[in-house]
């Protein structure tokens, strides 16, 4: 019989294709909500923390991961963009992919990076809702960013030069390095104390991605989270 | 057997993926410690000092001060060992480079970094690996 190999290939994609039980690690609500989650989300997502993250699968996953994305999105920038979904990552999901060699520098082969499928009102919302249920354990610290006293000023000049986040992210419409989501929208995009959290250990929700821990100190933490939580605010 | 045909289809669309990515940099007959480190140097580094090690990567456009030419065989010959990799460890700061060299302790693990340093000195063809 050749099934049983084949569902060892499919391992977890086969697993949702068939709404068959879930991994005995996640708790209850996760559980629920990933079956409210089509799989077609899931061949290109992450919906469960990977068991043995590793260089590889940032190379060959199609999307980036959602298992920590009730930790990470504000609910109405996540609605609406599931309805309109606007490029975020500028490099796409592995900017290496999409990347030539030129003068003066290596560019992005934008046509390359394909454009996100996108849902109606209503099932954005149902997606919305369901994606805002999946959550890493300890991961962040509700309320660790305090917006009091944040200056600005100083949170765009760590980002900048002094700390140098401008290498690979954006904090203006094409102004910045390419290899990060774009942070111009951030404010409206992410939660504040997973901005803290994400800058703080990159590590921590996946060794092998490509933003090194960077040496920061608590008050830097508190700055660059305050500049980014400001970010495409404005706009709204 | 209709979810025979269910299962297969992941592993067709990943084989469909594979199919359209170009070659990494990293293809070729080398050494696999030399291909292993020049696939972390893809991963890694190439954003900022280039697809073609020539310091010229996509990030660049954002940084304040350009990356180190890994190509430039004179000016890789000036580098020492050492200092390469502490460099690569502890970040550019650590070697009164700039800061905007980013540590790469929490990602890469010391044999790693040594495997990098030789690796480089292969890419620049400026020394002998040690
Ligand atoms: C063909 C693969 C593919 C499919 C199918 C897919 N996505 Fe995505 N998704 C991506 C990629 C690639 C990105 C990154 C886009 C970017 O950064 O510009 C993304 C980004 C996202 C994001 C933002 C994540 C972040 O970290 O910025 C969400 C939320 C999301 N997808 C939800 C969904 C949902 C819900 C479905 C199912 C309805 C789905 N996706 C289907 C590939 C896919
Ligand atoms: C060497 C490139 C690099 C540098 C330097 C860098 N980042 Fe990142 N950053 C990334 C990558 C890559 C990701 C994650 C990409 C992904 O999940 O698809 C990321 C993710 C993030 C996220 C989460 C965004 C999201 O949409 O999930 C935040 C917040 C962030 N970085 C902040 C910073 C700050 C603040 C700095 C400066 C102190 C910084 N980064 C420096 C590459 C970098
Ligand atoms: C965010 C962009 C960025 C990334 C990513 C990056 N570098 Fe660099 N690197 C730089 C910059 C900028 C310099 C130049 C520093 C200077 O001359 O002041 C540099 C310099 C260097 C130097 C020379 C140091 C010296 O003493 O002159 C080495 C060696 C080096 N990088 C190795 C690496 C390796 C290996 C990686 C991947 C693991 C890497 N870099 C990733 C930006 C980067």
């Amino acid at each position: 019989m050749r099934l049983p190999l084949l569902f060892a290939a499919s391992g977890a994609i086969a697993a949702l294709t068939f709404a068959a039980r879930p991994a005995p690690a996640e708790p209850a609500a996760a559980t629920g909500a990933i079956a409210d989650i089509p799989a077609s989300c899931a061949s290109c997502h992450a919906l469960t923390k990977p068991e043995t993250p590793t260089v590889e699968r940032l190379w060959t996953r199609k999307g980036p991961d959602l298992w920590y994305a009730g930790d990470k999105f504000n609910r109405e920038w996540l609605v609406s963009w599931l309805q309109n979904p606007a490029p975020i990552r500028p490099g796409g999901v592995m900017w290496f992919k999409h990347a030539k060699p030129g003068e003066p520098r290596d560019t992005i082969d934008t046509a390359s990076i394909e454009k996100h499928p996108a849902v109606d009102a209503a099932t954005a919302t149902k997606l919305a809702d369901a994606l805002l249920h999946l959550k890493g354990e300890g991961l962040i610290v509700e309320g660790e960013f305090k917006p009091e006293g944040v200056n600005l000023t100083m949170g765009q000049m760590s980002f900048g030069k002094l700390r140098g986040c401008v290498s690979c992210h954006q904090d203006k419409p094409g102004q910045g390095g390419v290899s990060g989501p774009q942070l111009h929208d951030a404010g409206k995009r992410l939660k504040p104390d997973y901005v803290l959290a994400y800058t703080r250990d990159p590590q921590k929700f996946d060794h092998f991605i490509w933003m090194p821990r960077l040496t920061l100190s608590d008050p830097d933490l508190q700055r660059l989270t305050g500049y980014i939580a400001s970010l495409g605010k404005e706009n709204k | 057997m209709t979810y025979r045909v269910a299962l297969l289809l992941p592993a067709v669309l990943a084989l469909g993926g594979a199919l359209i990515l170009h070659q990494p940099a990293s293809a070729g007959a080398e050494s696999p410690k030399i291909t292993a480190s020049a696939h972390l140097y893809d991963t890694y580094c190439a954003q900022c000092h280039g697809v073609q090690r020539n310091g010229k990567g996509v990030n660049t456009i954002g940084l304040s001060v350009q990356p180190r030419d890994h190509s430039d065989t004179v000016g890789m010959a000036s580098l020492p060992r050492d200092q390469m990799i502490r460099a690569i460890k502890e970040g550019g700061a650590a070697v009164n480079k700039s800061a905007l060299m980013p540590a790469w302790s929490s990602v890469l693990t010391d044999q790693q970094i040594e495997d990098m340093a030789d690796y480089l000195q292969h890419v620049c063809k400026c020394g002998q690996p040690t």
